[in-house]
């Protein structure tokens, strides 16, 4: 048996990394992959297109039904999914109460004790929540858990912000330990130029764009279905789109310590593919009255 | 009001005097509002009843006197048991604050155990700073050969790494690459005290073991090793390397906090006092076996000891009692080879006759129980072989399977078929059983003799004397440096026992010239 990989998502908020590790997984299964998705995100939303359902019942809220983690059996919280695929949710609090990162903590060693890293598995995808707000989210890339990290971003500002963040992250856990960062995902928005701008992105973090994802209405009907593409339809382009992906993931190697730039870097980088002008200082802070009085 | 120098009151009696009850009786009329004496007392009747029960048992949200203590507690006992080594909690001062002054009011002895004082702005933003200053300044200060580190609420919520932590508090130079820093997550808000001590031997396990495994072969030592789990009783550490010696057996105990909370009174403070040496936990997957005395509490002990050392474990029940001490001799004997000698042989004979001596005072007395899970489970054990009825057993961590477990101790025996068994449950669940079921004892800690103050409030013969044996008693002065475990640890709570239950037919039968012609001066 092949060394388990285990591989974490992560990317800004709305970015489509639940879509997008779902397609994964699913095409990952379809070449004879055995895998398993661990949701870290409180909405609960990691699974829904494997298993057809709305929202999988997750180990925290069924932990508190119950009582306690203690009174969980693995069987309770481990669905089984499109093509063998495993499905497990953290799940957490409503927004605005309780601790959500303790919630990925708790579930991530409730299913390690209960013993759901199989021998068998090739594969655990972690999709977790936009932004690793607190170490709770940063839980899958502690020591012996994930070590390759996948930022999906689009050709945005804000997306790109975001990856850059996280490649923050990822240093602080790869210095002390084996976590590294294995590549963007670019979802496309259709900005312009956006396979070379995130291509650039990625030459500065030290990594490479993985696989372009076009953007594609097929998505949004096989979500409707509450499914992947690749099983709804698998003969359409936007599956082997994901096939292709899945394929790159599976032979990537590419696993480096991230470089980071700096905030003015990424702003010049911004501005040199015309995604953000270049600020002109001297109307910072003046109002429209007095712009016009001037 | 004000005290005599040369005569200083406690404030029993001091308050009793007629200055004072008045003045706490204008305190009470006139500031506290407090509701009127027959209500209070009505509701004090209320909750001694069945109906009252009832309602306590259904009760879900709220634990009123837990009967266990936290995680992080047991780590620090955990690692007070190994030589020249440092406990050290990272999360907030008060929390270590507590542990010391627990640990202080049992041992009576100093505890040595820092914490790196987590505050607003760590929590914010991680504790990875105070880490590096912490165990720099712990191990500048305290010179440990060892600092072992566990966690508080705090730093598990907001989900701070240790193994990180520590890694990049090497890498950065704060201590030494090689400076042994085994750690453990110990969340309060899982388990108990007893998970704690076995989250952080575990951590000592895996940090001098794991990565060191080519060259072990089990039995190459020729020892065996023996896992405390969380032990407050300094005897049992003591009694077990006396039988392995009179055995010849050559072991190990691992974690041995004997010495560090019993250091004598000559003028030397220790700091740190005997315990295992990182020799021994080095040698550990060497030995015939482990043996873990307490093994409901050792869980993930165990799981390491059979993964990574590759030993059996063998399955044995904590060594309490004539029966369990029988088969813990005799596994030992099988696994080493060596007999048992006639010095334990003898001592098992004198324990046999002395719970002949006092069977006619014993038998058929009703005994309920509460206490962590391996104890309340040897301490049922004991009680059934001495004829002693139980009537519950509480423990507030133990899984279904050691429910079931002690159901089947208790049905074995003719004295425990009334008995019920209690899990999840805390001390207010014990009152109500105490109002309810009358036993005529209960064994337990400090803790009880709020309940046995409150069954003697309901009048004198609904009293249940408290037998103090368990974790803690403040209350008592040196009982923590007795014993519970093998023979010698029969002798001394079947000691404990029958002359609680003597004092006590002396208290009820000293009345001149109504009860005293039972008042014996031969019992």
């Amino acid at each position: 048996m092949a060394k388990l990989r285990q591989c974490a998502i992560y990317g800004k908020g709305g970015i489509g990394k639940s879509t997008t590790t779902q397609n994964l997984v699913a095409a990952l299964a379809e070449q004879g992959h055995k895998v398993m998705i661990v949701g870290c995100d409180p909405k609960a939303d990691s699974t829904r297109l494997i298993l057809h359902a709305k929202a999988q019942n997750s180990i925290m809220q069924m932990a508190s039904d119950a009582g306690s983690v203690e009174d969980l059996e693995l069987e309770d919280v481990l669905k089984v999914g499109y093509k063998d695929i495993k499905c497990v949710e953290s799940g957490g609090p409503e927004p605005g109460v309780g601790c959500a990162g303790r919630g990925v903590i708790t579930a991530i060693n409730f299913l390690e004790e209960e013993g759901a890293y199989t021998d068998d598995l090739d594969f655990v995808f972690y999709d977790v929540l936009g932004d690793v707000v607190c170490g709770g989210f940063a839980m899958p890339i502690r020591e012996n858990k994930a070590q390759e990290i996948y930022i999906v971003c689009s050709g945005e500002m804000m997306a790109m912000y975001a990856a850059n963040n996280i490649a923050k992250g990822i240093v602080k856990y790869a210095n002390s330990g084996s976590v590294r960062l294995a590549g963007l995902i670019c979802n496309s928005r259709q900005c312009a130029r956006e396979d070379e701008l995130i291509m650039e992105l990625a030459a500065r973090l030290g990594t490479t764009m993985i696989h372009f994802v076009p953007r594609d209405n097929v998505v949004q009907r096989a979500e409707i279905r509450r499914m992947t593409v690749i099983e709804y339809e698998p003969t359409a382009k936007q599956a082997d789109e994901y096939r292709d992906l899945a394929r790159k993931i599976n032979e990537n190697r590419n696993w480096v310590i991230p470089t980071p730039i700096t905030m003015d870097e990424l702003e010049d980088l911004l501005m040199e593919f015309g995604v953000m002008e270049e600020v002109d200082e001297s109307i910072v802070g003046k109002t429209a009255a007095a712009e016009v009085a001037a | 009001m004000s005290q005599d120098v040369e005569n200083i009151q406690m404030s029993y009696p001091l308050f009793r005097s007629d200055e004072y009850k008045d003045n706490i009786a204008n305190k009470q009329a006139l500031y506290e509002e407090r509701h009127p004496q027959d209500k209070i007392e009505e509701v004090f009747q209320w909750t001694t009843t069945e109906e009252y029960q009832k309602l306590n048992f259904e009760r879900e949200a709220l634990t009123v006197n837990p009967a266990k203590a936290c995680q992080p507690l047991g780590a620090v006992l955990c690692a007070l048991g190994f030589e020249k080594t440092l406990p050290y909690v990272h999360g907030s001062q008060g929390c270590v604050a507590y542990f010391r002054s627990y640990f202080n009011r049992h041992f009576k002895e100093p505890i040595s155990c820092v914490s790196d004082s987590m505050t607003e702005d760590a929590a914010v933003f991680g504790g990875q700073k105070n880490m590096m200053a912490g165990l720099e300044n712990a191990k500048a200060l305290y010179k440990p050969d060892i600092i072992a580190v566990s966690t508080t609420c705090m730093a598990e919520v907001i989900g701070d790494d240790l193994n990180a932590f520590i890694n990049n508090s090497k890498k950065e130079g704060y201590i030494d690459q090689d400076y042994p820093v085994p750690f453990a997550h110990t969340p309060s808000f899982v388990g108990s005290h007893t998970t704690g001590w076995d989250n952080m031997f575990e951590g000592m396990g895996r940090y001098f073991t794991l990565n060191y495994m080519e060259d072990k072969v089990v039995g190459s030592n020729n020892k065996i090793n023996f896992v405390p789990g969380f032990e407050t009783y300094l005897g049992n550490f003591r009694v077990i390397s006396r039988m392995m010696k009179e055995m010849d057996v050559e072991f190990s105990l691992l974690s041995d906090p004997s010495e560090v909370l019993d250091t004598p009174a000559d003028g030397e403070f220790r700091m740190y006092s005997g315990g295992t040496t990182q020799a021994e936990i080095k040698d550990a997957p060497n030995a015939i076996t482990t043996v873990l005395l307490q093994p409901w509490q050792l869980e993930k002990t165990k799981k390491l000891v059979q993964d990574t050392w590759h030993h059996k474990a063998p399955k044995l029940e904590i060594p309490m009692g004539l029966e369990w001490t029988d088969k813990f001799l005799m596994e030992i004997s099988e696994l080493t080879g060596k007999p048992i000698p006639k010095s334990l042989e003898i001592e098992r004979g004198r324990y046999v006759d002395m719970i002949t001596d006092s069977h006619a005072w014993l038998y058929g007395k009703k005994i309920a129980l509460y206490g962590d899970a391996d104890f309340a489970l040897g301490m049922t054990k004991f009680l059934l072989e001495l004829g002693v009825e139980v009537t519950d057993v509480l423990v507030n961590h133990a899984n279904k399977r050691w429910k079931k477990a002690c159901e089947e101790v208790l049905n074995a025996s003719p004295y425990g078929k009334t008995a019920t068994v209690h899990i999840g449950c805390d001390l207010w669940h014990f009152r109500s059983l105490m109002f309810t079921n009358k036993p005529d004892f209960m064994i337990g800690n400090s803790y009880a003799k709020f309940i046995q103050r409150d069954t003697l409030h309901k009048g004198k013969e609904f009293e249940v004397p408290l037998i103090r044996l368990g974790f803690p008693i403040f209350d008592r002065h040196h009982l923590h440096r007795m014993t519970t475990l093998g023979y010698e640890g029969g002798m001394y709570m079947l000691t404990t026992l029958v002359n609680a239950v003597l004092e006590r037919l002396d208290d009820d039968t000293r009345g001149m010239g109504t009860t005293d012609y039972n008042y014996d001066l031969i019992r």
